[in-house]
């Protein structure tokens, strides 16, 4: 199935090259990072974890979004997104990857990431959460390849890869649950302590998921003669919109606890992030912008008149998914840090090595993903 | 019951069992206290005895860190520090009382890794790079094994953490030869002095601060009822730093 992602035409080369060169641009950065060492970051002794674990957190999300589109084909036997499941698996492998460079990346001493494994410290979610990470790939590789196939050969898929495919649908919802437990059992960050931050998690990524599989399904369309066909998208729509509800609402007890409590260890972060704290306040304009797009992500979202209109719809999607990208790839990490454990109020700005690091990085998830949806669309004659 | 269902009957009431005891460990497990076992070493700050001295207090880092080939990196960003003098607001931040005395207000305060005897920094290191001993609960480093992903950072509730942003060796004024030197990309802090431990010293911040007063510091073992320390702590009270984190920070200090 691989071979067709080398054939195709100028668009799809040019679009290849492109990524390409910003993946060669992050590489260079990456050396120069990897020589100098994490000190080309804006990452300090206090803000220790910063713009590559928030993109991790965030893709994890992305990944595991794929359950929703397996989950009503392979268990509730909803036909209509049978052309759809191969886009949200090969969109988890691209995510998934995309996650395990950003952790990569991250690492002081990354050649010695096999100590992990050597010595596995089994009551760290880190180790936990590179194991079902993992897992999580190969599950995908295995199932999108052997359905690939059998489509390809028009035979029916062999029997023994259903219950495989039954193991992802709770193997998505733990890599999630586990990439919260990275945090939300530091006793040290009030922020993250939160018995909710793994539903959080789940809804965020239930909304972002599906979103982006939105804009993709509509990318596809003008790029080729592939269409899923409206009704997979109006039902992608409404689970995004559910999940968007879920996120907003637990957004809303987080808030309700930190502020009714009235602990200032807890409110202090919201602060930071919505109104600043100390003269800090660079990441309310982002918090803002993101409470604005989740408004309008809404009501595009639940209000049918909006959502069956594909044009609006698509805002709503790029909607969705940023106002959870500022969420969860800016804010949360990076606020639970801050104040330190001194109550120090300390900011953190991202270097221009780091974010052309991380454009490298999304670059290769994009260049992974067109390249499987290349072979996918190639075997299916729609190109 | 047929025979199939009791055999599968009695396994599940054997897995439960198995699993049924360290679920209820877990879930009875009170505040972890030091194992009684072995020694406990913790140390007492007086915090009266260094009032109004700087310098004693100065004699104390600068031992422990040139002692440690510590980098003296400028700027709070990339800072390395193993033991350092932080104001009562921020050491004690919780406890910051309004009206507070003045002499306390205006003394900074020693502070280091506490060595917790339930210490958060241990349980989340992927390769176990970091983990308390068993026998004297000192909280060990392995600077070869550790990979840098800062998790321990992120799980203690001190700030006794630093990383190796950059290669520190440009860093190090005077470079003590018998005591290794860190790489980039790796965590480092306090150690309580495992290399004197082991042969009978006390830690280096103590011996610096004896030149000025005799218990200013005092390093002991908790297990030990007749050592110094117990007595102290008996006879004085004492406070800890977040205390209500059921982490038991084994530095403990006078006011
Ligand atoms: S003070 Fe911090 S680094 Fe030291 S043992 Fe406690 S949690 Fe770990
Ligand atoms: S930075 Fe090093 S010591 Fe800290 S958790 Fe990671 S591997 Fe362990």
């Amino acid at each position: 199935m691989l071979d067709k992602i080398f054939t195709g035409g100028k668009k799809y080369w040019a679009w290849m090259i492109f990524l390409s060169s910003i993946i060669g641009a992050g590489t260079l950065a990456y050396l120069h990072q990897y020589e100098v060492g994490l000190g080309v970051t804006g990452m300090g002794r206090d803000v220790t974890w910063a713009f590559y674990i928030s993109q991790l957190t965030f893709f994890v999300g992305v990944a595991a979004s794929a359950v929703m589109v397996v989950l009503p084909y392979y268990l509730h036997d909803y036909k209509k997104f049978g052309k759809i499941t191969i886009l949200g698996e090969f969109l988890a492998i691209g995510a998934v990857i995309m996650c395990m460079t950003f952790v990569f990346v991250d690492m002081g001493q990354p050649l010695r990431v096999v100590n992990m494994f050597l010595h596995p410290q089994l009551t760290s979610p880190m180790f936990w959460d590179s194991v079902s990470l993992m897992g999580y790939l190969v599950l995908n590789i295995v199932i999108s390849r052997v359905v690939l196939n059998a489509e390809r050969n028009g035979v029916k898929p062999p029997k023994w890869i259903k219950p495989v495919i039954y193991t992802s649908i709770p193997w998505a919802v733990s890599i999630h649950t586990v990439t919260a437990f990275l945090y939300c059992g530091l006793a040290a960050r009030p922020f993250w302590m939160s018995a909710i931050m793994a539903p959080r998690f789940l809804a965020t990524a239930f909304a972002a998921g599906p979103a982006l599989l939105i804009i993709i399904c509509f990318v596809l369309r003008k790029v080729s003669k592939f269409d899923v066909g409206k009704d997979a998208i109006q039902k992608l729509a409404v689970i995004a919109a559910y999940a968007m509800f879920a996120n907003i609402f637990f957004l809303a007890l987080e808030f309700f606890t930190a502020y009714y409590s009235g602990m200032h260890h807890h409110t202090q972060h919201f602060q930071l992030l919505y109104v600043g704290l100390e003269g800090n306040s660079s990441l309310v304009p982002w918090m803002w912008t993101s409470t604005v797009l989740a408004a309008i992500s809404l009501y595009i979202l639940i209000n049918p008149n909006t959502r069956k209109n594909e044009k609006i719809l698509g805002f709503g999607a790029i909607a969705v998914f940023l106002s959870i990208w500022m969420d969860k790839g800016m804010g949360l990490i990076i606020a639970g840090l801050v104040p330190n454990p001194l109550g120090y109020v300390v900011d953190y700005t991202p270097t221009l090595i780091e974010l052309t690091i991380s454009a490298g990085i999304f670059a290769l998830g994009a260049l992974i993903i067109s390249a499987l949806y290349k072979s996918v669309l190639t075997i299916r004659r729609q190109v | 019951m047929k025979r199939r269902d009791f055999i599968t009957a009695t396994a599940l009431a054997a897995a439960f069992g198995l699993a049924g005891k360290p679920v209820y460990n877990v879930l009875a497990s009170k505040d972890a206290l030091a194992s009684k076992t072995g020694k406990r070493l913790a140390m007492v700050i007086d915090l009266k005895k260094f009032e109004g001295n700087s310098e004693m207090m100065n004699k104390c880092v600068d031992a422990c860190h040139s002692m440690h080939n510590v980098p003296d990196i400028e700027g709070a960003k990339e800072e390395v520090k193993w033991i350092w003098p932080e104001p009562f607001e921020h050491a004690f931040l919780e406890q910051n009382n309004q009206f507070i005395p003045e002499n306390i207000q205006n003394n900074p305060i020693l502070i280091m890794c506490n060595h917790c005897d339930n210490p958060p920094c241990v349980g989340v290191c992927p390769p176990k790079a970091t983990w308390k001993r068993a026998e004297d609960g000192v909280v060990m480093m392995d600077w070869h094994r550790c990979i840098g992903c800062r998790y321990c950072m992120a799980a203690c509730p001190y700030g006794s953490r630093s990383f190796n942003w950059r290669d520190p060796r440009p860093k190090i004024k005077n470079i003590t030869a018998n005591f290794p030197t860190r790489s980039k990309g790796v965590v480092e802090k306090c150690t309580f002095c495992d290399e004197r431990i082991v042969k009978g010293l006390e830690p280096a911040c103590v011996v610096a601060s004896k030149m000025y007063e005799p218990e200013a510091m005092v390093f002991g073992d908790l297990n030990d009822d007749k050592s110094n320390i117990r007595k102290i702590l008996s006879e004085n009270y004492s406070i800890r730093r977040k205390p209500e984190l059921s982490t038991q920070p084994e530095v403990y200090y006078l006011i």
